[in-house]
């Protein structure tokens, strides 16, 4: 229990934080030692209590299975939660995720990852018909609440998070992310002000192909939640990128709100310049801000967001915290700090600081190709 | 039975006159509604049984010769027989009736709202300044949709395609409380009205019915629909920018209102549509409404008669079960609930009834905005809050429970110079509010008393402003329902449970 769950009696968990996001365009792939030395630029943004990565393309030969990473306090819950996974899904592959000795990640509990898909006859169809993804929702949030002593923390297909407590670069040595290729990282640095060592409250936080890395705190917090427990979403980890990344899914997966309009949800345009739009622009903005006004982040934050479609890194509505981006041919860099950016791309095509609101999106070529034909469903 | 020719009840107040000072220029007998001065010849003479301490009198006094004190002279004193009791016992063995009165309870029950404390910004997130960033009050009243759906243009952009329910446009989470034409005087409604229009919010007629006068502010007022369907047709329902129905009131749940026929002139009457000298009655229930899904037809004749462009809103009482009653409200297609707290005003009620029947406006809240949640129906309808708001800091706590905005009733009469003397039901009031004597009603001026509105309401949507800052937010709704920025101080546990917040130190 000491490792993956938080033990303090805390309504929610607060950090500061230092982020970096590194995206190819053309699905070309990298290591992670990039993303690594990147981070690491940014050691003093945290305090050696979380740091982690996610990183999609890294499971070619399983793209169509999801993914999902599993850490156990002890075997029993081990075999617990494993129960369930046999009953529900078909277990391609199960194997412990590869790691190594460091002097500086010491007591991390047993992590271990299965490639599995629903069954079609599962005993939950009884009941509901649940797409997959909707099934393996549940069935994260079922284990991450019902079962002791397990947490998933990766879920997603083709991509995975890699995360735990330490500084950044130390959790990179533990996964030896050098051995691990893919087009798209992001990483994290945690700072945590009120919940030490917490394996669990490692960012990324993701779900399905959704990933959060975060920096700020959302003073909203306490009506976002609610809003999203009136959407039937369990927010058992009671962290602000926990809430981002259940919001987005409600949005872009469940609502099927265009991406670019469900970030403007995050950090609504304010309402004296919806006012100055033409007709059906502002009649679209002010139904948005009238429908899902629970759901705006207020406060300050800098997210990096990845899914299976690219990456979008943006602010709070008023930036109230750093973040930098810059271009360089295909590869989209973005960070808390230009010099993090600058360790890994010395001279980048171009360099900017995104404005208050104003998200940096990036879509992989080949996504941009087959949404066009669909009327711009995901047009950034 | 013969009547006894002296009462046991003696004055209240003694109005005290310092003759030294006093230059017999007889303001005070013009000025008092109540009849308590006169003029004995050589010097202005006190009836101190009439005086209600309504504080007009030693406002105008020009000499400031006039006090208003409590009577001195003791009813005995007893923790059990306390003198209100007593003196009730004496009034109703004198007439046989029902004790009446205005205004809310004076009883001292917990107030929730001055037990709960709100949260600000420290380090990890920083705070707001106010006079330097936007800070966004803007509020919608009506149904919202769970979801919105979109379109494409040629262009590939998102265009809405959902057809948004009508709605309420406030730049302040503030209405102005129901108070008829007829409670209260024209000139009144008319401080509201200008006020409303100013500020960007709305006032409502109540159930008196909409004067000519009022005609213009149509953008501004939400008219009513109640029991006795006083002035109700169909331009009437057109009239303003939602309709409400009404069903309770905080200071009187479950009983309807009495306007007796001597205020019922030629103004009254046309406006209520009713011969003049008639009592206009209210009855308790309406008598086409004996459930809910009566409330239903009502609603959809109503969204028929205004052709779905206008919400309809449902006001009700707090009363034990308002939680289950207000998601039955919501789902007999209400889109605005109006829930109305027991410490509420009224122009006249029982005080049988005011003073110990319904519950408190914060505790109702909670749970009905908890409820709603758990329903998965918090969007279908809108909260109004209501049941003496007496500051922005109650407004503040009510949106932080989950309203979406509150009304000001009591709050806009004190600024027209009401003292909650809470005889509101006499008619005689000398401030010209409650009351239809025009050598009253002629002295409360719209326009100086709209503009005191209208800085009152400035004045708590700037502290409003304030505390969002301070909480690191710039928008309300990022406030409303943020129950985890509020603690509890002095409560118990299950009062805590039922306002859905921690004891402050947790």
């Amino acid at each position: 229990m000491l490792k993956i769950k938080n033990k303090f009696n805390t309504e929610r968990d607060i950090s500061g934080c230092g982020l970096c996001g590194i995206i190819n365009a053309k699905k070309v792939k990298t290591n992670g030692s990039d993303i690594k030395k990147a981070i690491s630029v940014e050691h003093d943004r945290g305090n050696g209590l979380g740091g982690g990565f996610a990183v999609y393309g890294n499971y070619p030969d399983y793209a169509d299975l999801y993914a999902f990473h599993i850490m156990y306090d002890n075997l029993s819950a081990k075999s617990d939660v494993e129960e369930y996974l046999r009953n529900n899904f078909i277990i391609e592959k199960e194997e412990p995720i590869p790691t190594f000795k460091t002097a500086k990640i010491y007591d991390h509990p047993y992590l271990h990852r299965y490639f599995i898909k629903p069954k079609s006859d599962r005993q939950d169809k009884l009941f509901h018909d649940l797409e997959d993804d909707d099934f393996v929702v549940n069935s994260v949030m079922l284990i991450n609440q019902n079962y002791d002593g397990a947490y998933v923390f990766s879920s997603g297909k083709n991509m995975g998070a890699f995360k735990g407590v330490g500084y950044p670069e130390d959790v990179a040595d533990f996964y030896r992310l050098e051995e691990i290729e893919g087009y798209m990282w992001t990483a994290h640095n945690r700072f945590p002000t009120n919940t030490p060592g917490w394996w669990g409250g490692a960012h990324p936080f993701t779900l399905l192909d959704w990933s959060i890395v975060h920096n700020g705190e959302i003073s909203s917090y306490g009506i976002n939640k609610r809003y999203l427990e009136m959407y039937k979403y369990n927010l058992a980890l009671r962290t602000d990128t926990e809430v981002i990344t259940y919001i987005l899914d409600l949005l872009i997966r469940k609502h099927k709100i265009p991406v670019r309009l469900a970030l403007s949800v995050l950090a609504f345009p304010f309402y004296n310049k919806i006012d100055k739009m033409e007709n059906d622009k502002k009649m679209l903005f002010t139904a948005l801000r009238q429908v899902y006004g629970s759901a705006l982040l207020n406060g300050p934050f800098a997210i990096v967001f990845g899914y299976s479609g690219g990456m979008v890194a943006m602010n709070d509505r008023i930036k109230l915290r750093p973040l930098v981006a810059a271009s360089n041919g295909d590869f989209t860099y973005v960070a808390s700090e230009e010099a993090a950016i600058r360790a890994v791309c010395q001279s980048p095509d171009m360099v900017w600081s995104p404005k208050a609101g104003e998200p940096v999106a990036v879509e992989f070529d080949d996504i941009k190709e087959k949404t066009s034909l669909k009327g711009g469903l995901l047009s950034l | 039975m013969t009547k006894s020719s002296f009462s046991n009840i003696q004055s209240e107040y003694l109005a005290v006159i310092d003759h030294n000072k006093c230059v017999r220029c007889k303001r005070c007998i013009q000025n008092c509604g109540w009849g308590t001065y006169s003029f004995g010849g050589d010097k202005i003479i006190a009836d101190h049984s009439k005086c209600v301490a309504c504080g007009r009198c030693y406002t105008y006094c020009p000499e400031g010769a006039i006090s208003i004190i409590k009577n001195p002279t003791v009813i005995r004193e007893n923790a059990n027989w306390q003198e209100p009791l007593v003196k009730n016992i004496w009034r109703q063995s004198e007439t046989g009736g029902i004790v009446i009165s205005g205004m809310g309870t004076t009883f001292k029950y917990k107030k929730y709202f001055d037990h709960i404390l709100l949260d600000a910004c420290q380090v990890t997130n920083p705070s707001i300044d106010p006079l330097r960033e936007p800070m966004e009050l803007r509020t919608f009243l009506g149904k919202k949709p769970s979801k919105l759906d979109f379109d494409f243009d040629e262009r590939g952009e998102p265009v809405l395609k959902t057809k948004m329910p009508p709605q309420i446009e406030l730049q302040t989470p503030f209405v102005f409380g129901a108070m008829s034409y007829g409670s209260i005087s024209l000139n009144a409604q008319k401080a509201m009205a200008l006020a409303a229009r100013a500020l960007g919010i709305v006032m409502n007629t109540g159930e008196g019915g909409l004067h000519d006068d009022l005609v213009p502010f149509g953008k501004n007022i939400i008219v009513q629909v109640a029991s006795g369907r006083f002035g109700v047709h169909r331009d009437y329902l057109n009239s303003g920018v939602a309709v409400e129905i009404k069903i309770g009131q905080g200071a009187k749940p479950g009983i309807g209102g009495h306007l007796p026929g001597e205020k019922i002139g030629i103004d009254i009457s046309r406006t209520r549509m009713i011969p003049v000298g008639t009592d206009a009655i209210s009855p308790a229930p309406h008598h086409d409404i004996y459930s809910i899904e009566d409330l239903r037809q009502l609603i959809y004749a109503i969204k028929e008669a205004t052709d779905y462009e206008k919400p309809v809103s449902v006001k009700v009482a707090a009363v034990h079960n308002i939680a289950a009653i207000v998601s039955g409200i919501v789902r007999a297609g209400a889109d605005i609930v109006y829930i109305d707290g027991y410490s509420g005003g009224t122009g006249a009620a029982p005080i049988v009834i005011r003073d110990h029947v319904g519950i408190p406006i914060e505790l109702a809240l909670a749970q009905v905005d908890e409820r709603l949640r758990e329903e998965g129906i918090r969007n279908e309808a809108s909260i109004i809050a209501a049941g003496s708001i007496r500051s922005s800091a109650d407004a503040i706590k009510a949106i932080a429970l989950g309203a979406d905005a509150v009304a000001i009733g009591t709050a806009a009469l004190i600024v027209m110079g009401c003292h909650v003397c809470g005889k509101c039901n006499t008619g005689n009031c000398s401030w010209g509010i409650t009351t239809q004597r025009p050598e009253l009603v002629r002295r409360l001026d719209p326009e100086v008393y709209g503009e005191r509105l209208y800085n009152l309401i400035s004045a708590w949507s700037h502290e409003i402003q304030e505390v969002l800052g301070a909480m690191g937010v710039n928008s309300i709704e990022s406030l409303r329902g943020s129950r985890e920025r509020l603690r509890g101080i002095e409560l118990t546990d299950a009062e805590l449970k039922a306002l859905g917040i921690k004891h402050a130190g947790l």
